[in-house]
């Protein structure tokens, strides 16, 4: 379902991506994990259209995302970072733009907006503000918009930074289910290796934009003759602590700042 | 077509919630209607030139076109803060036909402010010469807001962040404002402010507004038609031109 083959990406003389292969097949939970700034967002902004590769191959569902950037986008849902829903719109109509966005046809779309709000629980919430929603439930309504449009492939880049416990496992119980009945693709980043472990069948580790493992959480373990993911995680990243500031988008305008002595 | 309304349907709601946010916008051309129409009334009068509330309301409402036009493209940069932005962006449409649905969304917003503030200005006592031509006025409010909704995209999409605000407003916003003849009439002045007055679109706008509501004008209102339609022209291929080039 997702094929990368010597994926590379450089900002200037920052390689922040650095020759990574490795594919994904259909109806998998693939976690990707790194520390900070090893290159886990430019891989999902590469894979996602938002940012074209220095050079090697991308494919999804058979599609070049660089040449077929909008047939790509259809098979593809994505829940960012940082949250990117409309505050001042209600549940309801944030999934009503979605869908529009997306060309998902009227009927078909009140159905499905239906059914995934009321599978991860807020339609009794549908009518109400989404700045009035609690963080938990934000992501949830993002990650339920990001179903609407029956993606083949769901990009989910660090989902649950900042939830309490209960609502990180709803919510793993939520995209697993939905994995499970419509065989999505999920694509997911975490800081939290026992969610990895927990959720994922497959595990890639990034590190200064390498992939140095691929495997089963189980196979990663033995690989390293550690207890836990977590070990299993250092053992192969180092236990140094890495430059926060190191994400590509830091590292752009790290150079725009060069290149305007400083202004911006 | 779905796409662009439902993005226009955007604007539209979020304008309609924010009913503070729609008082408190009224209230500096109110402030300006009030302290100028009243307070230099009697030296515009002395001086020969007539009644001045009724010659600076077309320019109170074509200040507010101006702003609330100009406002809604910088929204980009509340979205982007928001990260609304990006849930379209990354959406399989073109990115043109969403910069259309703002754009049209926000000049929509701004054209009903100015109704708004046509509405204060008969209260406070301004009375349009002739009746026929109040709805070209209204064209005139629509022209206003293209040109600047395009301007405000263009400017909102090559910010990074709200720290340009401030920027944008004292050395673009303002001086738009001020040169426009809003509040004195473009004739009789130096060389360099001529220039300047004429460089500026909304002096079109504004002018075409007089010549509809007061029967008199310093340009021909075909004048003004042309130059606002060619000035909206540019400042929307640039805006679009602009919001294409947007990085998330």
């Amino acid at each position: 379902m997702i094929r990368a083959q010597n994926l590379v990406k450089t900002f200037d003389t920052f390689t922040a991506v650095d020759d990574v292969s490795f594919e994904v097949a259909e109806g998998e939970i693939f976690a990707f994990l790194g520390p900070n700034g090893a290159g886990k967002t430019t891989t999902i902004r590469m894979l996602t259209t938002l940012l074209n590769p220095t050079s090697g191959s991308i494919e999804l569902d058979g599609l070049n995302p660089v040449s077929n950037q909008n047939e790509a986008r259809r098979r593809f849902g994505i829940v960012f970072q940082d949250p990117s829903l409309d505050g001042d719109l209600t549940a309801w109509e944030n999934m009503e733009i979605h869908g529009v966005l997306y060309h998902v046809p009227h009927k078909a779309r009140h159905q499905r907006i239906e059914a995934l709000m009321k599978q991860f629980e807020l339609w009794d919430r549908r009518k109400d503000q989404v700045k009035k929603f609690s963080g938990g439930m934000k992501r949830r309504l993002e990650i339920a918009r990001g179903f609407l449009h029956t993606p083949k492939i769901l990009f989910l880049d660090e989902p649950t930074l900042g939830l309490d416990p209960q609502s990180r496992n709803q919510l793993w119980t939520h995209v697993k289910k939905v994995n499970e009945t419509e065989k999505t693709t999920v694509f997911l980043t975490t800081h939290y290796m026992d969610e990895a472990d927990r959720v994922a069948h497959r595990v890639g580790v990034i590190d200064h934009g390498k992939l140095v493992a691929v495997g089963t959480p189980a196979e990663l373990k033995e690989k390293t003759k550690t207890e836990s993911l977590e070990e299993a995680f250092l053992a192969l990243t180092g236990s140094s602590i890495r430059d926060e500031s190191a994400g590509s988008a830091d590292q752009m305008r790290q150079f725009a700042k060069m290149w305007s002595g400083g202004k911006r | 077509m779905s796409v662009i309304y439902i993005l226009w349907l955007r604007e539209m709601k979020r304008y309609l919630r924010s009913r503070v946010q729609i008082v408190a916008s009224l209230g500096q051309p109110i402030l300006y209607l009030i302290v100028l129409g009243f307070g230099l009334g009697p030296v515009f009068q002395r001086a020969g030139n007539g009644n001045y509330l009724q010659f600076v309301s077309p320019g109170v409402i074509g200040m507010t076109v101006l702003f609330s036009s100009i406002f809604s493209g910088l929204g980009l940069l509340w979205d982007r803060q928001f990260g609304f932005l990006k849930e379209t962006l990354v959406a399989p449409v073109p990115r043109l036909q969403i910069m259309i649905g703002r754009t049209l969304g926000g000049a929509t917003v701004a054209v009903v402010q100015g109704l708004l503030v046509t509405i204060v200005c008969v209260i406070a006592g301004f009375r349009p010469v002739h009746l026929a031509t109040v709805p070209l006025a209204l064209c005139f409010m629509l022209l206003i807001a293209t040109v600047f909704a395009g301007l405000g995209v263009a400017v909102g999409s090559s910010l990074q962040d709200m720290q340009g605000f401030q920027l944008i407003m004292n050395f673009l916003v303002m001086p738009i404002y001020f040169l426009s003849g809003a509040m004195f009439p473009l004739s009789g002045q130096g060389w360099a402010l001529k220039i300047a007055t004429r460089i500026d679109p909304l002096s079109y706008g504004i002018d075409g507004m007089r010549s509809m509501l007061l029967g008199s004008s310093t340009f021909s209102p075909v004048t003004d038609i042309v130059v606002l339609a060619c000035a909206g022209a540019v400042l929307l291929v640039v805006g679009a031109y602009r919001f294409s080039k947007i990085e998330i």
